[in-house]
């Protein structure tokens, strides 16, 4: 991690000192923002924390607690939200055992993001499953997924 | 055999769900396997190009042999091995697989600017763009024309920003070519957040090389030497589409240096954005661009004067450059022979919702409402009645299905509330119910929000609150009165457009829908039965005919019953999430 965090600042500086650039290439190596490298970035820059927090807090993308080993990201973007991906939501809520708070099952096989809009509004409701882009959703393939992915982490 | 033979294989969002690339795969080792392209001595290629338009029928391919096209649809891997044995080899095409007359009549009133070679030109692939008239309008104004004059010709054009504000083009250029300053900026803003809408994805991915020559384009006329393309990470196809053709395009010398040889220098980075809509506030996308917080700040000074670090910028929208360089090839004339008197050209729509053709549709500026739902969207699926057609996404409103007969453009939209916006269009059916859209569109703005000015942060809040509560049958008396004066108050004292048109869903489905309000307020009923908390479910025992379906249904486990005889509905355990009512076939589930 550490040699991560000293290549990132050192693109950093050379690439114009970008603070999102930054965290979005310290989520993308770690699947997260972990609180020692901000606090790692702020020493090492002499950027004060609080910056890096503004920016982490303000955008939707950045993450600070780890994510799940399988990401199911539900669209409730307009065209979802008539078709019905609020019932898909709750359902893939309850089946997760998730809260509004918590979107990340304690065994850490399953994270539950929702997105504003994936842009796939003709084929609403749809739910993203590890970068795949499943349309036409309901709750019963929804659920259908999840135990296939719950089969796979059993198998090792 | 002294054939050709194109395949193209639509790669929209929707066909590549529904595996367009399985389809294109399958496609390239049976022709391989058969060594067509050896065979087929005039042309043989297969590709993908970007959305076809009507993702309901997805994946559709174009074939065409001796350019003779015949387009299929819901094609599946396993279905190419007849197409290609009968089609392309035999000579007879399979009619039962090809599209039907919907097809063509979702097609017949559209006019394709924008979209004239998405869906036709494969977008990965520099040469094709080229092939058809690509790059060749930067070349004819570098060569021919001085920057006043291809100002004057978007003047002309009409061009307005097709971002949702409606701002002449030319206009916006003929300012930052005036401003002074050592160093001037073009970005594209493609931060595409109005949920419901994909007009910008789709161009992106079916023709990257429209947006970056239209910018170059722009870049010359005002004096720009460096671009940026704001794009959002939830789009990894656009941006995908976009790192393979900036450097094609750098290779060719269409960007760099001395561009065509004409003196002229300008390059493109590409800056992801990270999730917030207010970023497509042009303030708000600079201080993105910059690193910050995407906050707006007052204008003026406008961006065109003092932009990114200070200096000059324009912001022009996707759609807005994709038809610049159509503009310059045919003529500012041509392009405003399309149109209305104010609105010129054409407008992309992400159609979606309730109609049976959703899709991607492009449409002269003008059009009736009738003609886009019922002549290129098909009417409303499953028969319902249609309620209302939502534009302009959070910042829009509705439309009523009086309002059929209305012209879409900026002018007549304006004048019934609601706006063209960046292009999206929500069809509504008897069953949505419009205090919850209202609702829905209110907790994206209260999300959304920036938390710059008070009485967006707070207002956006307490309307979502009273929306909330009137959904859940706890509405009271003058909240209506309430919405309004609370929506008057944030529209007038927020500094951004989002927040000056947050209300607006509100407002607009007061305006035409108040006494669905008041049926939630005063009846604690729901009409369209949209309001989950307001309903509850029973079995009604004379139908049920006990097969179970609903209790198989049941997620929360609160139907039991033996099998055949009637089932019953356990009320507290209920969650009302309606799969019962869904599933079962007899008709036997109430839902009050």
């Amino acid at each position: 991690m550490e040699n991560k965090m000293q290549e990132l600042i050192k693109d950093f500086r050379e690439h114009g000192g970008n603070i999102i650039s930054l965290l979005q290439e310290t989520q993308e190596a770690f699947g997260y923002v972990p609180e020692e490298a901000v606090f790692h970035f702020s020493r090492e820059l002499g950027i004060p924390a609080s910056n890096f927090y503004g920016v982490l807090t303000f955008y939707a993308q950045f993450c600070l607690k780890p994510r799940g080993k399988n990401i199911i990201t539900a669209c409730r973007g307009t065209a979802c939200h008539v078709k019905g991906s609020e019932r898909i939501i709750t359902n893939l809520k309850r089946e997760l055992k998730l809260t509004d708070e918590e979107n990340t099952t304690d065994d850490k096989q399953f994270t539950l993001e929702q997105v504003a809009c994936v842009g796939s509004c003709s084929i609403a409701p749809v739910v993203i499953v590890n970068n795949k882009i499943l349309g036409k959703m309901t709750t019963d393939k929804a659920s259908k997924e999840i135990n296939a992915l719950r089969k796979e982490a059993s198998r090792g | 055999m002294d054939k050709s033979v194109k395949v193209h294989v639509c790669m929209g969002p929707a066909a590549l769900a529904a595996g367009g690339v399985e389809v294109l795969q399958a496609f390239e080792s049976v022709m391989g396997e058969k060594n067509i392209p050896a065979a087929f001595k005039k042309e043989c290629s297969m590709h993908k190009v970007g959305c076809l338009g009507l993702c309901a029928k997805d994946v559709l391919v174009d074939i065409f042999v001796d350019e003779q096209k015949t387009t299929y649809e819901f094609i599946k891997p396993d279905m190419v091995q007849r197409i290609v044995d009968e089609h392309i080899i035999g000579g007879s095409p399979i009619v039962e697989w090809e599209v039907k007359e919907d097809y063509r009549k979702f097609h017949a009133k559209q006019v394709k600017v924008v979209l004239s070679d998405c869906g036709y030109i494969d977008p990965e692939n520099i040469d094709a763009y080229r092939a058809v008239g690509g790059y060749s309008a930067i070349e004819k104004i570098l060569s021919s024309m001085t920057p006043e004059e291809v100002i004057d010709t978007m003047k002309k054009s009409g061009l307005r920003g097709r971002g949702g504000a409606g701002f002449p083009t030319g206009v916006k250029w003929e300012a930052c070519r005036k401003a002074t300053g050592d160093q001037k900026y073009i970005i594209c803003n493609a931060d595409e957040g109005d949920p419901g809408a994909f007009m910008d994805r789709a161009v992106i991915e079916g023709n990257p090389h429209a947006v970056i020559e239209g910018m170059a384009i722009g870049a010359y006329s005002i004096g720009a030497t460096k671009g940026y393309v704001y794009i959002r990470a939830e789009y990894p196809l656009a941006i995908e589409r976009l790192k393979k053709a900036i450097p094609a395009a750098r290779d060719k010398g269409y960007l760099g240096t001395n561009i065509f040889n004409k003196g002229f220098d300008f390059d493109i980075k590409l800056k992801l954005g990270a999730g917030a809509f207010v970023c497509g506030e042009e303030t708000a996308l600079i201080a993105s661009i910059e690193g910050q917080r995407g906050m707006p700040r007052a204008k003026p000074p406008f961006p065109v004067h003092r932009g990114l670090w200070g200096k000059p910028t324009v912001i022009n929208n996707v759609e807005t450059l994709a038809n610049i360089p159509y503009i310059i090839s045919k003529g500012a004339e041509w392009f405003s022979s399309h149109g209305t008197e104010k609105s010129k050209g054409t407008k992309v729509f992400a159609l979606t919702g309730k109609s049976v053709n959703t899709g991607l549709i492009e449409v002269p500026m003008g059009i009736t409402l009738r003609e886009i739902i019922y002549d290129i969207g098909g009417g409303i699926e499953n028969g319902k009645k249609l309620k209302a057609v939502q534009t302009g996404g959070p910042s829009g409103g509705c439309l009523t299905a009086d309002m059929l007969d209305i012209n879409v453009d900026y002018e007549s939209l304006a004048k019934v509330g609601s706006i063209v916006g960046s292009g999206g269009m929500i069809v509504l059916d008897e069953d949505d119910c419009m205090v919850n859209v209202a609702k829905y569109f209110l907790n994206f703005t209260r999300d959304e929000s920036c938390g710059k000015c008070v009485p967006c942060r707070i207002g956006t809040k307490r309307l979502l609150e009273i929306l909330d509560r009137i959904t859940k049958g706890l509405g009271k008396e003058g909240d209506i009165e309430l919405l309004e004066s609370l929506s008057s108050d944030i529209k007038s004292a927020s500094l951004c457009g989002l927040g000056q048109t947050a209300p607006n869903p509100v407002l607009s489905t007061i305006k035409y829908f108040r006494e669905e309000y008041e049926a939630h307020i005063k009846d604690k009923k729901c009409p369209a039965k949209g309001c989950r908390d307001m309903l509850t479910y029973s079995i009604l025992e004379d139908f049920c005919k006990g097969c179970g379906l609903c209790m198989k249904a049941c997620p929360a486990g609160a139907i039991t019953g033996d099998k055949k005889k009637p089932h019953t509905i356990n009320a507290s355990a209920c969650i009302k999430c309606g799969s019962c009512f869904d599933v079962c076939k007899f008709k036997s589930v109430a839902r009050e």
